[in-house]
């Protein structure tokens, strides 16, 4: 049983393109191009070189001996938060607009929560010079300030989503209505592994460079290629899928995904998709979703914007159905507990949606032989503000 | 016969009339659709109001989220029309995404249609290939008949495979757009109407996007059997209400009746 996806583009029951006559072109274009331009020679050379000189990887997997030594047990740390723009984002968006590219498309547009895709997008457009349109919920736009300067000054444009409940599901909206009526120069970079097929399989690929260096490094270190456990957060789910994707068939390696309980699984403000969630359609994917009885999509709550999304992956929802990936819940506070504890043991700040993550060790008790790596997706300078009034700092 | 079917065999240019049920009130829908056809129109499409409108432009969106405040929901609908039939005879299409109907299960929302009286559905996010492997055979079990778009960019070997599994009309959008993006028809658009008439296509086309007057609709229709008003209808629903449904119609499609 293989938990990638097949060739018509789901993962078990979930995945799939249940979109508008009126994108179908442009999501046949992809689905026809994208196997065959990112395994050309010079595409690969490209996309290596970028993320090599311009990203700054490979990522260190970090030793955390001090973090280690408080759970009894051995846990590494992939430091995508000291990628260029500061999270695993960018090796996406710069896959993507090297294909872009490669498709003749000479507009960007892409939709963001937190900012942090907004701002990995706005960044390789202006690498490449192309046009840029960012969607952003107006709610979203008030609340991450410094994220739409940081878009604006990379030459972006930053449209304010108002329909809906104007936040990151309705962003995804208007950017699909905006590819909608530009059919033909645009590409949409979207941020997630989320959408219609083929942009899930897409996205995991290229963040697939996670898994592919952690195999190498954790050799290094420890003689082996194979961890106990791989761990990372699941709002969307790139950074989780691309932690995986070298891993998912292989049974031996434990997988756990963490979600945002928000203020707890009950209270009716939570992002705990898996358990809170039911089979359906969202943004021309069938997965797990947050919807009332009478399928209209909710609005999911997490203090961390960049897990506050009702969906997730068709590969995640799959890993989840089928047993493969253990699914633990992390509520605000224990996250924001977990996100000082790593500062002050290890001196890195993380992101709140990686905090979730690291407030695992508080929840499950792991043996001390066993060697577990973390998804450190992002650094925590954004989500300063937050720590510091939920703090009091 | 299907109503639609015995209506695309009448001997003129058809109008057809979206509306989203449940706006601008709740209870407002059974005789928006009286209204409609007394005044004249010939096919209504039933708009089942979705969160996550995909395919529409704001005016569409903006009546979908009233309607959900409103209260309206799939079981609602079905409430509201279960005595329909005793007082409308053209034929009834109702329009939604996939998720509303998937939840309420897909052959139990067919079976409530037969029961109502539904003829067809449009489901702007069901792709026809899933359809066709799916669906189809629910469908038909049920004597519904789902309609299909196509649009300027959709390839020649697509428009086959979408007439071979009509039964009953083409959607033509009218460019590549949400709904109520443009208004008119340019060279462009008649070149594809063109473009498609010779096709010779079994099934007949009616057209959507970009109809909102008696101009329009003139255009639209010179190739096709018919064309469809969502967006136009909605904004004069806004501003004139359910008083002004009947000079609305009239407006549209004063030049075939004089």
């Amino acid at each position: 049983m293989s938990y990638n996806v097949n060739e018509k583009g789901y993962y078990g029951d979930f995945g799939g393109a249940y979109i508008p006559e009126m994108l179908y072109p442009n999501i046949e274009e992809l689905r026809n191009n994208y196997l065959k331009i990112t395994s050309e020679a010079s595409f690969k050379e490209e996309f290596a070189h970028l993320l090599k000189d311009y990203v700054g990887r490979p990522s260190p997997l970090y030793f955390a001996d001090r973090l280690s030594k408080k759970y009894n047990t051995k846990i590494y740390l992939k430091r995508e938060d000291l990628n260029h723009t500061g999270a695993h984002k960018v090796n996406n968006t710069i896959g993507q607009i090297l294909l872009a590219k490669r498709l003749g498309k000479n507009r960007i547009i892409a939709e963001t929560g937190a900012g942090q895709h907004g701002v990995a997008t706005a960044t390789v457009c202006a690498l490449m010079g192309i046009e840029c349109v960012v969607y952003m919920g107006e709610v979203d736009i008030a609340r991450q300030a410094p994220n739409v300067a940081r878009m604006k000054m990379l030459g972006a444009k930053v449209v304010p989503a108002l329909s809906g409940s104007r936040t990151l599901k309705d962003a995804t909206n208007e950017a699909m209505r905006d590819w909608i009526n530009n059919p033909v120069d645009t590409h949409y970079i979207v941020g997630s592994v989320v959408g219609p097929h083929p942009f899930p399989d897409m996205v995991a690929r290229f963040q697939a460079v996670v898994s592919d260096e952690i195999k190498w490094q954790l050799q290094e270190k420890e003689g082996t290629e194979k961890p106990d456990y791989l761990i990372a957060c699941v709002g969307g789910g790139s950074n989780a899928a691309g932690t995986y994707y070298h891993y998912l068939d292989d049974e031996s390696v434990k997988i756990i995904a963490v979600e945002a309980a928000g203020k707890g699984i009950d209270t009716g403000e939570s992002a705990a998709t898996s358990v809170l969630g039911k089979e359906g359609i969202i943004h021309g994917s069938k997965t797990l979703m947050m919807q009332t009885k009478d399928g209209q999509i909710t609005e999911p709550y997490s203090i961390s914007a960049g897990l506050d999304y009702p969906g997730v992956g068709p590969m995640h929802a799959n890993l989840y159905r089928t047993g493969r990936a253990e699914f633990i819940s992390i509520t605000d506070d224990e996250a924001m507990t977990a996100g000082l504890e790593l500062s002050q043991l290890e001196g890195i700040i993380p992101a709140i949606e990686t905090s979730h993550a690291l407030a695992v060790f508080d929840h499950k008790k792991f043996n001390p032989n066993d060697i577990i790596v973390v998804n450190l997706s992002g650094r925590g300078d954004k989500d300063l503000q937050n720590y510091i009034d939920y703090f009091k700092l | 016969m299907n109503r639609i079917n015995q209506k695309l065999q009448e001997d003129k240019k058809l109008l057809s009339i979206y509306f989203t049920a449940g706006y601008p009130e709740l209870e407002d829908t059974v005789e928006i659709i009286e209204k409609l056809e007394s005044s004249g129109v010939d096919m209504i499409e039933i708009g089942l109001p979705f969160s996550d409108p995909l395919a529409d432009g704001p005016t569409i969106q903006d009546s979908s989220t009233q309607a959900l405040k409103n209260g309206m929901s799939t079981e609602k609908l079905f409430e509201q029309l279960k005595s329909i039939r005793e007082s409308v005879s053209i034929p009834l299409i109702i329009m939604g995404y996939f998720n509303p109907i998937l939840q309420y299960g897909v052959e139990a929302f067919c079976i409530k249609c037969q029961e109502t009286g539904i003829d067809g559905l449009i489901i702007p996010d069901l792709p026809v290939d899933v359809y066709h492997d799916t669906y189809k055979t629910i469908f038909d079990s049920y004597g519904l008949i789902n309609v299909f778009l196509i649009t300027p960019q959709t390839s020649k070997d697509r428009i086959h495979f979408i007439d071979s599994v009509s039964e009953g009309f083409i959607y033509m959008v009218s460019s590549a757009s949400t709904t109520g993006a443009k208004s008119g028809f340019g060279d462009e658009q008649t070149q594809y109407f063109d473009r498609i008439a010779e096709m010779n296509l079994k099934n007949p086309q009616i057209v959507g996007f970009g109809i909102s007057n008696n101009h329009t609709f003139q255009q639209a229709t010179r190739h096709s059997k018919g064309a469809i008003i969502g967006s136009a209808f909605i904004k004069h629903l806004s501003n004139y209400g359910k008083g002004g449904i009947s000079e609305f119609v009239e407006s549209v499609i004063r030049s075939e009746t004089t």
